[in-house]
C-alpha cells in the first residue's frame, strides 16, 4: 500500500507519466534565448558515461576481476580502495601529453575524439527511461547500428597516424573486425525491429510493457527469439573489442593494439569510449529484447509488483540495471575465455553468425506472419 | 589475356592486340614489413628480440636476436672457487634454480668422486621437484597469458606462492637459493617441513583438475593451440631438444630415467608422452599437455620421497662437503633434467686449483629456442605468440 501511495506520489513531483516529459521540458528550457535545455540534455548522457565508467566500469571491473582471480583488487585508496579510480584519473591528467616525433599529429589527436563520438552519439536515441530520451528518432534503432561505425574512423585514425608498426595491426585488425560484426549485429537487431514492427526505440520499449512483467519482453514472445539474442551478444562483444575478441588490442600479440602510443587524457579517452561502447550495446540488448525500462516483475494477484516497480524513475533504474548486467557477463568472460585468433574471428563471424542470422531472421519472419 | 609478374611488385593481367600490350587489371602490390618484435614485447619472456618479415600477418621469416641479459657466466665461474659457483647457477634458469643447483652439484661430485648421505639426496630431490612444478606453473600460467587468458595465470601464481614459501623456509630465499651444495645442503630442513610438503601436495592434487578444466579443456584455448607449430620427432632430435619440448614431440627421454642420477631409479614415475589422441603429436597444445602432466608426476615423486626419506637423527647436511674442494685434473660432463630440458655441465679442472679452468654451462632454453626459425615460418603472428609461448624460454639462461 505504501509502495503504490510513494509511487503515485512521485509521478506529479517527476513532472508527469508522460513519454519523454522530462527530455521534452529540457529541450524546451531556454535562458535568456540561449537553449541552455539541449545543453543540459547532451550533458547528462556524457556525465552517466564518466560516473559509471569511474565507478562501475573501472573499479568494478577491477575488484570483479580481483574476485574471480582470489584476490583483493585495489585496496589503498580509501576504504576498499574505492577512491582508486580518483587517484588514476588525478595521475592520468598529470602525465605529459606526448605525441609521438614521427606521428601524423592531426589524425593522433583527432582520433580519440572521433572515437568518443562515435560511442557517444548512439547514446541520443537510448530511452533511459519512459520519460528521458535524447533525441526521440522514429529510425533510432537504424541510428544507433550505423553510428557506430563512426569509431572506425576514429580507430584507423588513432592507428595510421601513432605511425607504428603494432598499432597499424590493431587498427587494420579492429576494422575489419567491426566491420565484418556489424552485419551479423544489425541482422539480428532487425529480427527485433521486426517483432516491433517499428524502429523507433521508445515504441519498441513500449511494446514491452505489460502486467506480466518479463513474458511480454521479446526474449520471450517468439520461440526464435533466443537465437538473435545470443548472436547480437556474441556480435556486439566483437563490436566493443572485449575479450575473447580483443584482437585489436590483444595486449600479448600487438602490445596495445591500436593506443600503443597513446597516453595521459587521450588515453584516458579512448578508455572512456570504450566503456561508453560497452554500455551502449548492453543498453540496445536490453531495449531490443529485454524490454529496456519495463520492470520485469510480474504482478501476482494482489501483489501488483509490475505497477509498483513502473514509472519515470524506475524506469531509468531497470534499464541502467540491465545494461550493468550484461557489462558484468562481458566481464565475467574477458576474465575467462583466452582469445580468438584473427581467422577464426572472421570464420565465426562469416560462417556461423552472418548465416544462422538470416536463418533467425526467415524464422521471425515466418513466426511474426503465422503467429497464433 | 594473360599474367605476368612483375618482380615482386604484384601480377598484372595484359592482352596483346597487334603487338602493343594493353594493361587490364593491376594487382595492388605489397610489401613485406619488418617487424621487430622485442626486446620490450610482452609476450617474449623477458629480454628476446625476434626480427620478423611479414607479409600482412603472416611470418615470412623470424629471426631470434640475443643477448641482450648476457653476463658472462662462464668467465665469471673460472674466477670463483667451487662452491661459489653455486649461487651463480640459480641465475640460469631463474625459475628453477633448485634444479639449476642440482646439477651443477651431481656435475662436481661426479668430478670429486665423492659419496653423498641418503638424506640429501631426497631433500634435493624433493626440493627440486617442488621447484618443478613452481616452474611449470610459470611456464602454463604465461601461456595462457600469452594467448589472452589472464584468471589461470593468477590462479597459478597463487599456487607456486605457496611453493616458493616453502622453499624459503627450507632455504631462506624466495628464487636464489644457494641451498644445493656439492657434497651436500647448506641446511637440513626445517623440522615440520615434510609434513607442510605433504599438505601442499594434497592442496594441489585438486587444483591441477581446476587448471585444466579453465585452460587445457577450453575450447578456444585448444582451437589457438592445435596443430599449431608442429615439430616431427626426427627434426627435433636434430636440433637437440630436450625435456618437454622433445617428449611433446613423442620421443619418451628423460634423464630422470634414461641416465639416471641421486635417487631416481628407486621411485615410481611415468614419462608422459602425448598419444596422439588429445592433441596432434608435436604441437603447441602437446607441449602444454606434457608440463601438466609432469606436475601430476613430480607430485608423485615428492610424495614417496616423503614416505622414504631417512629420518634426521644425527644428521649433519654438511657432513659430506670438502673442506677444500680441488678435484684432480681432468673433465666431466654432467647432466640434469630441469624443467626446461636438459641442463648440462662441463667442467675441466687443471688438478692444482681450486677454480675450475672451464665451466660450460649446456642451455636447455637456448637450443630449444634454435628451432624457431623453423617453426615460425609461414605462421601469423598470434600463432607466434603462441609458439614462443611453448618453447617456454627463460632468457638467463638462453644468454647466460
Amino acid at each position: 500500500m505504501s509502495t503504490m501511495a510513494l509511487s503515485q506520489f512521485s509521478i506529479p513531483f517527476l513532472m508527469g507519466n508522460s513519454l519523454n516529459a522530462w527530455s521534452d521540458a529540457l529541450a524546451g528550457f531556454y535562458l535568456f534565448g540561449l537553449p541552455l535545455g539541449l545543453v543540459i540534455l547532451a550533458a547528462i548522457p556524457l556525465v552517466f558515461i564518466a560516473l559509471y565508467s569511474l565507478t562501475y566500469g573501472v573499479y568494478g571491473e577491477r575488484k570483479i576481476s580481483a574476485f574471480m582471480q582470489d584476490r583483493l583488487g585495489p585496496m589503498e585508496v580509501g576504504k576498499w580502495g574505492i577512491l582508486q579510480t580518483i587517484a588514476d584519473i588525478l595521475k592520468l591528467l598529470q602525465k605529459e601529453d606526448i605525441v609521438p616525433a614521427s606521428a601524423d599529429k592531426f589524425l593522433f589527436v583527432v582520433g580519440p575524439g572521433i572515437l568518443f563520438v562515435g560511442s557517444f552519439l548512439a547514446f541520443a536515441v537510448l530511452p533511459f527511461s519512459s520519460a528521458f530520451i535524447g533525441a526521440n528518432l522514429n529510425v533510432g534503432l537504424f541510428f544507433a547500428i550505423g553510428i557506430v561505425a563512426i569509431e572506425v574512423v576514429g580507430i584507423l585514425a588513432a592507428g595510421w597516424g601513432s605511425n607504428n608498426k603494432w598499432s597499424l595491426y590493431g587498427a587494420v585488425r579492429s576494422v575489419a573486425q567491426i566491420v565484418s560484426y556489424e552485419i551479423p549485429a544489425a541482422i539480428a537487431l532487425l529480427c527485433g525491429a521486426m517483432m516491433a514492427g517499428t524502429l523507433d526505440m521508445q515504441k519498441i520499449t513500449m511494446l514491452q510493457s505489460g502486467a506480466y512483467g518479463f513474458a511480454h519482453f521479446f526474449l520471450f514472445q517468439s520461440p526464435i527469439a533466443w537465437l538473435p539474442f545470443l548472436i547480437y551478444f556474441i556480435a556486439s562483444l566483437a563490436e566493443v573489442n572485449r575479450a575473447p575478441f580483443d584482437i585489436p588490442e590483444a595486449e600479448s600479440e600487438l602490445v596495445a593494439g591500436y593506443f600503443t602510443e597513446y597516453t595521459g587524457m587521450k588515453f584516458a579517452v579512448i578508455f572512456l569510449a570504450e566503456y561508453g561502447s560497452m554500455f551502449m550495446v548492453s543498453a540496445i540488448i536490453s531495449i531490443v529484447f529485454l524490454g529496456g525500462w519495463n520492470s520485469p516483475l510480474p504482478n501476482l494477484g494482489g501483489f501488483a509488483l509490475n505497477d509498483w516497480t513502473n514509472g519515470p524513475v524506475w524506469g531509468a533504474f531497470w534499464i541502467i540495471t540491465k545494461g550493468f548486467f550484461f557489462i558484468f557477463v562481458q566481464m565475467w568472460l574477458r576474465w575467462t575465455l583466452p582469445r580468438l585468433r584473427v581467422d577464426q574471428l572472421m570464420y565465426l563471424c562469416w560462417k556461423v553468425l552472418t548465416p544462422f542470422a538470416f536463418i533467425s531472421f526467415v524464422l521471425t519472419a515466418i513466426w511474426e506472419v503465422y503467429r497464433p | 589475356m594473360q599474367e605476368l609478374d612483375t618482380a615482386g611488385l604484384g601480377s598484372v593481367r595484359v592482352t596483346r592486340q597487334s603487338d602493343t600490350v594493353v594493361i587490364l587489371e593491376k594487382d595492388l602490390a605489397t610489401e613485406q614489413m619488418v617487424l621487430a618484435m622485442g626486446p620490450q614485447h610482452p609476450s617474449t619472456h623477458g629480454v628476446l628480440k625476434l626480427e620478423c618479415l611479414t607479409d600482412g600477418e603472416v611470418i615470412t621469416q623470424a629471426e631470434p636476436y640475443l643477448g641482450y641479459l648476457h653476463r658472462c657466466f662462464e668467465k665469471c665461474c673460472e674466477n670463483v672457487d667451487y662452491p661459489a659457483v653455486v649461487p651463480y647457477t640459480d641465475r640460469l634458469d631463474y625459475l628453477a634454480g633448485m634444479n639449476s643447483e642440482f646439477a651443477y652439484a651431481i656435475t662436481v661430485e661426479k668430478l670429486l668422486d665423492i659419496e653423498i648421505p641418503r638424506r640429501v639426496e631426497f631433500i634435493r630431490v624433493i626440493v627440486a621437484e617442488l621447484n618443478r612444478i613452481a616452474s611449470h606453473l610459470v611456464a602454463i600460467g604465461t601461456y595462457g597469458i600469452d594467448l589472452g587468458a589472464f584468471t589461470p595465470f593468477l590462479f597459478c601464481f597463487r599456487d607456486r606462492e605457496i611453493i616458493l614459501g616453502l622453499l624459503e623456509w627450507a632455504s631462506g630465499a624466495r628464487m636464489l637459493y644457494n641451498y644445493i651444495w656439492v657434497g651436500g645442503l647448506a641446511y637440513d630442513v626445517p623440522a615440520d617441513f615434510l609434513k607442510r610438503v605433504k599438505e601442499f601436495v594434497n592442496y594441489f592434487r585438486p587444483k591441477t583438475v581446476e587448471l585444466c578444466e579453465l585452460l587445457t579443456k577450453n575450447e578456444i584455448f585448444v582451437k589457438r593451440t592445435l596443430g599449431i607449430g608442429i615439430m616431427p620427432a626426427d627434426v627435433a632430435i636434430n636440433y637437440g631438444w630436450s625435456g618437454p619440448m622433445l617428449r611433446g614431440s613423442g620421443v619418451k627421454w628423460d634423464l630422470r630415467r634414461n641416465d639416471p642420477y641421486s635417487i631416481y631409479p628407486e621411485l615410481d614415475f611415468k614419462v608422459p608422452v602425448p598419444d596422439g589422441k588429445d592433441s596432434v603429436i608435436g604441437d603447441c597444445l602437446s607441449r602444454h599437455l606434457v608440463r601438466a602432466w609432469e606436475m601430476d608426476e613430480s607430485l608423485k615423486i615428492i610424495e614417496q620421497c616423503i614416505d622414504k626419506i631417512p629420518s634426521a637423527e644425527g644428521f649433519n647436511p654438511r657432513s659430506a662437503i670438502p673442506k677444500r674442494i680441488r678435484p684432480k685434473a681432468g673433465e666431466v660432463y654432467g647432466r640434469a633434467e630441469n624443467p626446461r630440458g636438459e641442463l648440462g655441465f662441463y667442467i675441466e679442472s687443471d688438478g692444482k686449483s681450486t677454480k675450475p679452468v672451464r665451466c660450460k654451462a649446456r642451455s636447455s632454453c637456448f637450443v630449444n629456442l634454435s628451432a624457431m626459425k623453423d617453426l615460425s615460418k609461414g605462421q601469423l603472428i598470434p600463432d607466434l605468440v603462441a609458439i614462443i609461448g611453448s618453447i617456454d624460454i627463460v632468457l638467463g639462461e638462453v644468454d647466460r
